[in-house]
């Protein structure tokens, strides 16, 4: 059973992402693919994945599905998948989902293995792969309980644009809810953003960012020059955001924007799993940290093991001269 | 405003990991700190203290070397501390983490509940949510921002890709915070002294072990990721290296 995510008007990246994880386990194992889609007015989302190769699409309802509360989603699933009795739910590993999904499970007396990024059959047992120690370490991962199990996946762990067209369109079954007055305790107000964002780092073609390698604000100014040469914008990791240094708009990650430039170059940057995942689709990584073990060199294409401080001057030198060389 | 603060030890951002015999583990020879996001959370504790009054309690599970963690906190001016004190405690899941916890306070009424948004070793996210939902208590998760209304409380939470949104919420509740939320302060030398007198409850595997089940989830292995792809690593001294990347950058990918 794989439960997507919509959010104004549309169904996410990611929902299509845990759709194709769906459809590989189900491959292997044999198993039967459902999906379901909870909300108020849902079915055309509904009928958008029915289309794919499913057997069956549940349009959950109720108008206190909307907006979305962990109360209401909570409560709703629950009675779904208490009928249902699915093995397996998979689900988008989003700030949604983490909101409720240790609430869901909890009431269920069941538990999630929670931002995997891969799974594995090991004979007739099923492992989940999550990164664990900020991805320095990776862990397989089983069930010790009875199902449902719960398994969020990581953005990016799975090709959306691989998912499976069916060959006919699948049965769509509306489920309405009662969830009870006083069952919904928060009261949430409209979604908004902060600030208009001055920059769109998305289409960027170089990117050079910041970590807290930087050490200090002043520093900054080095990898701004670096930026400059290169023709390219200056962004950075989380910690450098809340610190003021950067102003948030130029943060990349889950919390920020996720891009994926022809060049990204990390400065600093050990590579957090939340930073990893607004990154990760870049065509070329360079990354400069001083710790060998950082998990950015995991993914980087070129690596220095080095200072910063002691690298990015004479690298600013030779990009101006092959600059006006060209 | 009676608050408590779940705080974490785990190893330091920089400490080179090996693993145990078995790979289901690190070996426990590394350097700790304070999980980053659990600072922000106690930080946030401190404050709220300071324009409402009341008490900040804080609590951790681990072997003798996670009391490092509250003794911090103490210093930086957290009332008292409760210490689930067993190395057993580090290889709970989250449920029977947050059971140990919800255990460990049932003759305590609290307001809130702080927990920082993920550990920085296991990453699950759950525990605080999980703990809610076994007290009962409503939760919003990934914090930045907290003020009492006529309601209760009214809480910014941060969603993805820079948006925002306000939630009013009934007390008691449980709040997961996210780091820059606030700026954190240092303890003083005062408050490192009076640290010392500061109540440390101690809690026993034993007193809480009829919460706890088994472990609804196992790792089967802990291992070094496989990379994915094929890294170049350039070496030699620093402007030789800058030689060497902008030929790359030039000749292969074509940036230059």
């Amino acid at each position: 059973m794989v439960v997507v995510e919509q959010r104004e008007g549309k169904l996410n990246r990611l929902s299509w992402e845990t759709l194709a994880a769906g459809q590989a386990l189900a491959a292997e194992t044999g198993w039967v693919l459902e999906a379901a889609v909870v909300g108020s007015g849902v079915s055309g989302f509904a009928g958008e994945i029915a289309a794919k190769k499913v057997s069956k699409v549940y349009a959950i309802e109720s108008p206190k599905l909307e907006p979305y509360t962990p109360d209401a989603f909570s409560t709703a699933l629950k009675q779904f998948l208490e009928s249902r009795q699915p093995k397996l739910v998979l689900m988008p590993h989003t700030y949604q989902v983490r909101d409720f999904v240790p609430k869901l499970a909890t009431a269920m007396g069941r538990t999630a293995i929670s931002d995997c990024i891969g799974y594995k059959k090991d004979g007739t047992k099923l492992l989940f792969t999550r990164q664990m120690f900020q991805g320095k370490l990776a862990a397989d991962v089983s069930f010790a309980c009875d199902a449902p199990w719960f398994v969020t996946f990581q953005n990016g762990a799975f090709r959306g644009d691989k998912v499976e067209a069916g060959a006919s369109a699948a049965p769509v079954e509306t489920v309405n809810m009662n969830i009870a007055d006083g069952a919904v305790r928060n009261k949430p107000q409209e979604v908004f953003k902060e600030a208009k964002q001055a920059v769109d780092l998305t289409q960027a073609e170089i990117i050079v960012s910041i970590g807290r390698g930087i050490k200090e604000q002043k520093n900054i100014e080095l990898a701004k020059q670096l930026a400059e040469a290169l023709g390219g914008e200056l962004a950075a990791s989380r910690p450098i955001c809340d610190s003021g240094w950067l102003p948030m708009d130029r943060q990349i990650g889950s919390s920020g924007q996720t891009v994926a430039p022809k060049l990204y170059l990390a400065l600093g940057i050990s590579g957090a799993i939340q930073h990893i995942v607004g990154m990760k689709g870049s065509r070329t990584i360079v990354a400069v940290n001083k710790d060998s073990e950082a998990p950015i060199f995991e993914i980087a294409d070129y690596a220095v093991v080095g200072n910063l401080f002691d690298v990015v001057p004479p690298l600013i030198e030779e990009v101006k001269k092959a600059r006006a060389g060209s | 405003m009676k608050i408590l603060v779940c705080m974490k030890q785990v190893p330091q951002k920089d400490a080179p990991l090996k693993l145990n015999e078995s790979g289901t583990w690190i070996r426990e020879d590394v350097s700790y700190e304070v999980n980053e996001p659990d600072a922000f959370a106690l930080e946030e504790a401190l404050r709220q203290k300071e324009k409402h009054g009341g008490e900040v309690v804080v609590i951790t599970s681990g072997p003798a070397r996670s009391q490092q963690v509250l003794r911090e906190a103490l210093a930086k001016g957290a009332d008292r501390a409760v210490h689930l004190e067993d190395n057993a405690f580090v290889g709970l899941d989250a449920l029977n983490t947050a059971r140990a916890f919800a255990a460990a306070i049932k003759e305590e009424k609290f307001d809130l509940i702080f927990t920082g948004l993920q550990s920085d070793d296991y990453g699950y996210a759950q525990t605080g949510v999980v703990l809610a939902e076994l007290l009962g208590w409503p939760h919003a998760t990934i914090i930045m921002q907290i003020e009492n209304n006529d309601a209760g409380i009214r809480v910014k939470r941060e969603l993805e890709a820079g948006f925002f949104q306000f939630v009013d919420m009934p007390l008691p509740a449980v709040l997961t915070i996210q780091s820059g939320i606030n700026k954190l302060r240092y303890a003083t030398l005062i408050g490192i002294k009076q640290a010392k007198n500061k109540p440390l409850r101690k809690v026993a595997m034993a007193d809480v072990q009829s919460a706890l089940s088994a472990n609804l989830q196992k790792i089967e292995r802990l291992y070094v990721p496989q990379k994915t792809k094929q890294t170049q690593f350039l070496e030699g001294p620093a402007g030789e290296v800058a030689k060497k990347l902008v030929d790359k950058l030039r000749n292969e990918v074509r940036v230059l």
